[in-house]
């Protein structure tokens, strides 16, 4: 029996930039393959989480939201980053027509904005990131990871 | 020349046919007409890109509005990408299968020409060279369109498509999802210069556009100022068209064309249209069924290339990412 490992952090994120900054060291540490979801409201900050991701593997501009085409596929270097949002999936069935088993079969990052409407088909995740919006402005951010 | 068209690249479903002589014989989206029938039942919403159900009831709708058989087909053409690409294949092995069988071309179709081809389904319809200004939930281009496959494309948003970013904006406003429509009717009754909200992007050159930051002024506003909403949706509307118009104008400057053409679900907005209207150039704009997704311009497409004598796929199996501007003049 495995008994998984979880560690936890909290950070305050006081505007964009702190957001974009907190969003490149994550993208700099995580490693493939990886599953990051990301939690929070319409307008919490989850696509400026993915620029400032992107940013640090060398995604400088044109980080195209995947909210219509549900994924954004980023190569870089030796990095591989599917962005996806599922916010207009009306079931986690649908994930099976995206065609992600192709995908798949390769290592990479997967950055999932409302991975709540994947449960079920999605496979567990490994980093889990809930943005909400702070008392008095700016974003609290928790950051959770998981070694099994 | 006769041409079926089916396009499956995102949500909708659809088929029409397009003649060389005659134009549009049919068209048919699955939303638009009763299919009930044809499944023996509701289609699950669960089964909502579920195009393999629904290409061949509307195939069927197809042939019977025009009164023609398969056998009258002389081509087909697919919607090859760029979009889903679970969705794309359907529509791939559709077309490919069929003309395989009927003996007829198959011609792979990228998505986006169709949408900047789409105008010519109307009359009268622009001359070449013109402006196309396509605006929809998952795109916000500026491209010359200088003839059949000689697209240039000289802006785009850099993150949030421009409808996109009214669809999220209606929600923050407790509009639903997804609500630019009804944003736009919120609109109609609200001051459009009670906020100041920014135009992205066009203090600087260029002809590039984002429109994410925008959703995140509204939604500030909106928790500011609880109880105007109204005049949060008009200064937001103000806002996104007037950021569209500057960079339509400066594109115009820029490449010396004329004609403006507007595409894309957003296309269908009163106060865009105007205001693009008030710059003195020729404007066209497709009926607003011809601006979302659908198969006619598939079929438009795909007979314009047929007719100039392009009658192999220029890709096998699909594109899920295929940019306009990398397509050819038909090949022969």
């Amino acid at each position: 029996m495995t008994a998984d490992l979880t560690v936890h952090s909290q950070e305050f994120l006081v505007d964009e930039a702190a957001t974009l900054a907190f969003g490149a060291r994550l993208g700099q540490s995580i490693k493939a393959p990886a599953w990051v979801h990301l939690h929070g409201d319409l307008g919490a900050g989850k696509t400026t989480f993915a620029r400032g991701f992107l940013s640090a593997l060398g995604q400088l501009s044109h980080v195209r939201s995947p909210t219509y085409t549900l994924i954004e596929s980023y190569y870089l270097g030796n990095s591989v980053v599917h962005h996806l949002d599922l916010y207009r999936l009306a079931s986690a069935v649908e994930l099976l027509d995206l065609g992600l088993d192709d995908l798949a079969a390769d290592p990479a990052i997967w950055l999932i904005e409302w991975p709540d409407r994947g449960t079920g088909v999605l496979p567990d995740w490994t980093h889990r990131i809930a943005l909400s919006d702070a008392v008095g402005g700016g974003r609290d951010v928790s950051l959770t990871r998981r070694h099994t | 020349m006769i041409v079926l068209g089916l396009e499956s690249s995102c949500d909708e479903t659809a088929s029409a046919l397009y003649c060389s002589e005659r134009g549009l014989l049919a068209h048919a989206i699955h939303s638009q007409i009763a299919l009930h029938d044809a499944y023996g039942g509701v289609v699950p919403e669960l089964a909502s890109r579920d195009h393999v159900r629904k290409w061949l009831p509307l195939l069927r709708a197809s042939l019977s509005e025009a009164s023609l058989t398969l056998s009258d087909l002389d081509a087909i053409a697919y919607t090859a990408g760029p979009g889903l690409a679970g969705a794309l294949m359907v529509g791939a092995v559709a077309g490919r299968s069929l003309g395989f069988a009927l003996g007829v071309p198959a011609i792979a179709i990228n998505h986006l020409e169709g949408h900047l081809l789409a105008p010519l389904l109307e009359s009268p319809a622009p001359a070449y060279p013109f402006l196309c200004l396509l605006v929809s939930g998952g795109h916000s281009l500026i491209v010359a369109v200088r003839g059949l496959g000689e697209y240039e494309i000289l802006g785009e948003s850099v993150d949030d498509a421009v409808g996109e970013a009214f669809d999220k904006t209606a929600k923050l406003l407790g509009l639903g999802y997804p609500g630019g429509a009804a944003l736009a009717a919120l609109a109609e009754s609200g001051d459009p210069t009670a906020f100041a909200f920014p135009r992205p992007m066009t203090d600087r050159p260029g002809l590039q556009m984002s429109f994410s930051g925008l959703k995140t002024a509204a939604l500030t506003a909106t928790r500011a100022h609880p109880g105007r909403e109204a005049d949060i949706a008009a200064s937001f509307q103000a806002a996104a068209v007037d950021t569209l118009v500057i960079k339509v104008k400066r594109a115009l400057a820029q490449t010396g064309l004329e004609r403006i053409v507007i595409a894309g679900g957003v296309g269908a907005n009163t106060h865009l249209r105007e205001s693009l209207k008030a710059l003195g150039f020729s404007c066209f704009y497709p009926r607003h069924e011809f601006c979302t997704d659908n198969a006619a311009m598939i079929a438009l497409a795909g007979c314009l290339r047929a007719d100039a004598g392009e009658l192999v796929s220029v890709v096998e199996g699909v594109k899920p990412r295929w940019p306009v501007d990398s397509l050819l003049p038909p090949a022969r």
